[in-house]
């Protein structure tokens, strides 16, 4: 079964040195992850959704290891890459590679597009020129570029090609992970579509895992296998997508799905009447549940304790972090 | 709609024909500034003449050639002689070298200590940061003329001692430049991209961040060469550079007691160190223009 | 909608055109825009970046960049015309008569004053009242705006607020003067999809309460259908389809309407009915240089293009079977076809 795994993250937590000390002088610090444990099979993808400052993309990062993580294994196809030390580590980051949200911050100025994609190819090693002429022919043919394009400068691109030529960087390596963070978030809508559909077909092409970070529950919904509903560092509902969108249980996922606009004339969002509430402090240990300020279901016991991810009766790995779900969905 | 298959889309082909390479792009938008254009040809000029001068009028100019204060053009001499009856024209033309040189070697020695100090400082931050800029801000309050007279006056006078002085003193602008483009850029996805893709962090200062941090440091080093050789006129002029080399500074400065005597003693180095300086000032804007994505976007 | 559509409407454009002088040469950004809005209507500009919505909005505020200029057409606000109408009258307009509201909520306030001060200022410069007063009058909109616990936020920074309360005091701001348009240029691209439904809601209740007519700024055609109740799609400075929302979404009738419904996946409980892949638009947005010529600017990316589509530009029609619901296409979708 971990065989099949492309990642496997058990227990990540991150946190961030903050200015100032706490009553025991010790140094603040905020917990932007807090033990979150998730896994994507080969092939498949995984959606964190959330809104700004759920963490989601602070998770992300910490599994490519580009910010430290303070505890948690992430074991990327069998081998501990949480482990690895500088070097070793440096050699392996090949395995992870990332999709950037802005096309325009992400691919360096000064490079033409073919050495863009070069550019992993070279720290890795181990291909000589020409292989990585060749790789960089085919990479340009499956994410839509000309040849004549390679030898062009990022600003002479549109949003939307930027974004193929960081696709192509992305696949170079053949990497075991690629991370999707808010690949179409920057994009014009049409262009987001043809984007949406390229990762689609080169994941089928390549057999691609993907970890998608995102905001947008419809672009989730269309690009996920699994997905996992992020709130302030915890995860509160993680399914399969079908499980998932065809009875979201938990009253944080209600809400982002209400608030979404459907075109249906007249059917008003609502943002799931949310409690106006004071958002958590996360530079201070949790006692309860973090949504409990929020949520229009919260009730006595909510801020006791941690509500704790926990598979939904009757289904296989439907799991969520609730008290009360199991209350108002008999209701 | 079944077109979803076909991924080159047909419009935005014709939107790259036309694309240039970001250096010729920067050359047009150079070119294009006609202040710039001319100080450029000014300055070669100058440039020319400090190197090939020499050869062509090859007189000593610390030889007495003829009687003192004689006026530019009478008896040959065309810039005239000075209080000792030495060739203007011989000192004009090898104190240009000399000036130039320092000007270049301090102002090169600035922006190599200035991108070492910053860089580091920029890339690490933390403790390194904290350390680096300390240090920069300490140089940066030394009251510089004050500073270099002490080098001077403690190493001796020798035009390699001047040179250092005023790189030592003029460095901490470029440290800073650097190091806040550094604070920028690092933080932008390409950078990480890099990293992620496996890069060492001596790649990721020397060959990812550092090339897209250049233009205002090379603005600034373009100006530094000015900066270094007024500084250097300064020493000179009060007596503080190498005695046995001449230089505009030097010129002005011996000359000084018979300016209502003789004034083009005195104008004639003034006017060379300060069409030079103008020359590199425009350049320097020019550079600055042409550097600046967001004026070559229009 | 119990309107009173007796007189002349609020704003009436008619056949608005706005060219750029360019080093290129003469542009035409918008080409021939008309559309109407009554009083406390509420109406949506749909399309790309770069198709001129909101430069048909800057155009109304006569806040044109430099380059630009009215080229021909008319802006009849409660029927005086705006394109002909002194700097001094557009500066008394703006903030009072039409006010605006845009993308970034952050970069929209002056950081170095507290937002009571922000509001205060805009009543005393547009209403000449007291600063006592002006600060009671700021008080009750930062409430109406929702702000919570308003009496203690009022002299908070810009930088104390979150993003979403940012945009309230935005939209108070913007309010302060009871506007007749409210002008919301993406007012929530910015913002997370929880507090975009609690702008949205907010701006609803508001523009009812106050009868201010808004146009939303938008590509999301959720918020269209949130918002508003009637759309214009414009692309490439040009008006393409125009009708009440309930009835371009149902059926759009330019293939580019149809297109960008079509191209963003929308939520749905039954999962076995998504496709792989999306509907796309093929391309892009032509750069403005194309933009004014005499022919049809989306035929190089319409999947229904053909031999005439060049030929010459497309003229408005009415869509039979609907009211009010225009199209410039030569070969439109049939009104009674169903959704795309």
């Amino acid at each position: 079964m971990s065989a099949q795994l492309a990642l496997d993250v058990r227990n990540l937590s991150v946190s961030f040195p903050m200015r100032g000390r706490d009553a025991d002088g010790r140094r603040r610090r905020l917990l932007a992850v807090d033990d979150v444990s998730f896994s994507v099979a080969r092939g498949k993808t995984l959606g964190i959704v959330g809104e700004s400052g759920s963490g989601k993309t602070t998770a992300a990062m910490a599994v490519a290891r580009l910010v430290p993580k303070m505890a948690g294994s992430i074991i990327i196809d069998g081998t501990d890459f949480g482990a690895l030390d500088t070097e070793a580590l440096r050699r392996a980051r090949q395995r992870v590679q990332i999709i950037f949200q802005d096309p325009y911050s992400s691919l360096n100025p000064r490079l033409r597009a073919a050495d863009i994609v070069r550019e992993p190819l070279i720290y890795a090693g181990a291909t000589s020129r020409t292989e990585q002429d060749r790789i960089i022919d085919e990479l340009f043919e499956a994410v839509g570029l000309r040849p004549e394009q390679k030898a062009l400068f990022p600003h002479q691109f549109s949003g939307g090609q930027r974004q193929r030529i960081g696709i192509a960087r992305a696949l170079s390596t053949r990497p075991s992970l690629i991370i999707c963070d808010e690949p179409v978030s920057a994009l014009d809508v049409a262009v987001q579509a043809q984007i949406l559909n390229l990762l689609k077909s080169l994941q089928a092409q390549f057999g691609l895992t993907y970890l998608f970070i995102s905001h947008d529950l419809g672009v989730v919904q269309h690009m996920c296998d699994d997905i996992a509903v992020m709130y302030m560092g915890q995860f509160m509902e993680y399914a399969n997508r079908e499980s998932f969108f065809a009875a979201p249980r938990h009253p944080y996922s209600e809400a982002l799905l209400d608030a979404v606009p459907t075109i249906e004339v007249g059917a008003q969002a609502t943002g799931g009447k949310l409690v106006d509430g004071a958002i958590p402090d996360l530079t201070k240990p949790q006692t309860g549940c973090r949504f409990a300020s929020r949520c229009p279901h919260v009730a006595a016991g909510c801020e006791d304790s941690v509500p704790l991810l926990d598979v939904w009766p009757g289904t296989s790995d439907h799991q969520l972090a609730c008290y009360r779900a199991a209350e108002f969905a008999a209701s | 709609m079944a077109s979803a298959e076909r991924s080159t889309p047909r419009v935005t082909e014709e939107l790259v024909a036309t694309a240039q390479h970001p250096a010729r792009e920067m050359l047009t938008m150079f070119v294009g500034n006609r202040a710039a254009m001319v100080a450029s040809i000014i300055l070669m000029a100058i440039v020319l003449a400090a190197i090939f001068g020499p050869m062509l009028h090859p007189v000593d100019p610390f030889e007495m050639v003829w009687a003192p204060f004689t006026p530019p053009g009478q008896d040959g001499f065309v810039l005239g002689t000075d209080y000792l009856g030495r060739d203007m024209l011989a000192a004009l033309l090898n104190g240009g070298r000399v000036s130039l040189t320092i000007g270049l070697v301090a102002a090169l020695m600035s922006v190599f200590i200035g991108i070492s100090f910053g860089a580091l400082a920029g890339f690490y931050r933390g403790v390194v940061e904290e350390i680096l800029m300390r240090i920069t801000e300490f140089f940066q309050v030394l009251p510089t003329l004050l500073f270099s007279m002490v080098i001077v006056a403690l190493f001796g006078a020798s035009l390699e001692v001047v040179t250092i002085a005023i790189g030592i003193v003029s460095w901490t602008a470029v440290a800073r430049i650097t190091r806040a483009e550094f604070l920028r850029i690092r933080e932008l996805e390409y950078v990480t991209a890099s990293r992620a893709a496996g890069a060492s962090n001596i790649t990721l200062i020397t060959r990812v961040i550092l090339p897209n941090a250049l233009p205002p440091i090379i603005v600034q080093a373009a100006l530094m060469v000015g900066s270094a050789i007024l500084f250097e006129a300064g020493l000179a002029f009060l007596g503080l550079s190498d005695p046995n080399v001449v230089s505009w500074g030097q010129i002005i400065g011996s000359n000084r007691p018979y300016i209502l005597d003789a004034s083009f003693t005195v104008t004639i180095p003034g006017l060379a160190i300060f069409v030079t300086v103008l020359s590199i000032s425009l350049i320097g804007d020019g550079l600055n223009d042409a550097l600046n994505p967001k004026l070559r976007a229009r | 909608m119990a309107k009173t559509r007796t007189d002349a409407p609020l704003l009436d454009v008619r056949n608005l055109s706005v060219q750029f002088t360019t080093r290129a040469g003469t542009v035409t950004v918008l080409d021939d825009i008309s559309f109407t809005l009554e009083r406390g209507e509420r109406i949506s500009f749909v399309g790309e970046s770069g198709c001129g919505k909101s430069m048909t909005a800057l155009a109304l505020m006569g806040l044109l960049p430099a380059m630009g200029r009215v080229s021909g057409g008319q802006i009849l606000f409660k029927g005086e015309d705006l394109t002909q109408a002194s700097a001094a009258r557009l500066r008394r307009l703006r903030g009072n008569e039409v006010s605006m509201i845009f993308q970034e909520p952050m970069t929209s306030l002056n950081p170095v004053f507290t937002i009571g001060q922000q509001i205060v200022e805009v009543l005393r410069l547009h209403r000449g009242i007291d600063n006592a007063s002006a600060r009671r009058r700021a008080l009750e909109l930062l409430e109406a705006v929702r702000i919570p616990n308003a009496s203690a936020r009022i002299d908070d920074y810009p930088h104390q607020l979150s993003g979403g309360q940012r945009q309230r005091v935005m939209i108070a701001i913007a309010l302060a003067c009871e506007p007749e348009i409210l002008i919301a240029d993406e007012p929530t691209t910015a913002l997370d999809v929880t507090v975009q439904a609690e702008i949205f809601a907010l701006l609803r209740d508001l523009g009812t309460k106050l009868d201010t007519a808004i146009i939303l700024i938008t590509h999301d055609m959720g918020a269209v259908a949130q918002m508003s109740e009637r759309m214009l799609v414009m692309y490439a400075g040009r008006r393409v389809e125009e009708g009440r929302v309930a009835d371009v979404v149902g059926a759009p009738a330019h293939p580019y309407t149809r297109g960008l419904i079509a191209c963003v996946p929308h939520i749905t409980s039954n999962v076995a009915a998504i496709t792989e892949q999306l509907p796309e638009i093929d391309g892009i947005v032509p750069p403005i240089t194309r933009f004014g010529r005499d022919e049809c600017l989306f035929a190089p990316r319409c999947i229904r293009v053909a031999d005439g589509c060049l030929a010459a530009k497309p003229q408005q029609v009415e869509m039979a079977g609907h009211d009010a619901h225009s199209v410039a296409c030569w070969h439109p979708f049939a009104s009674e076809g169903a959704k795309g």
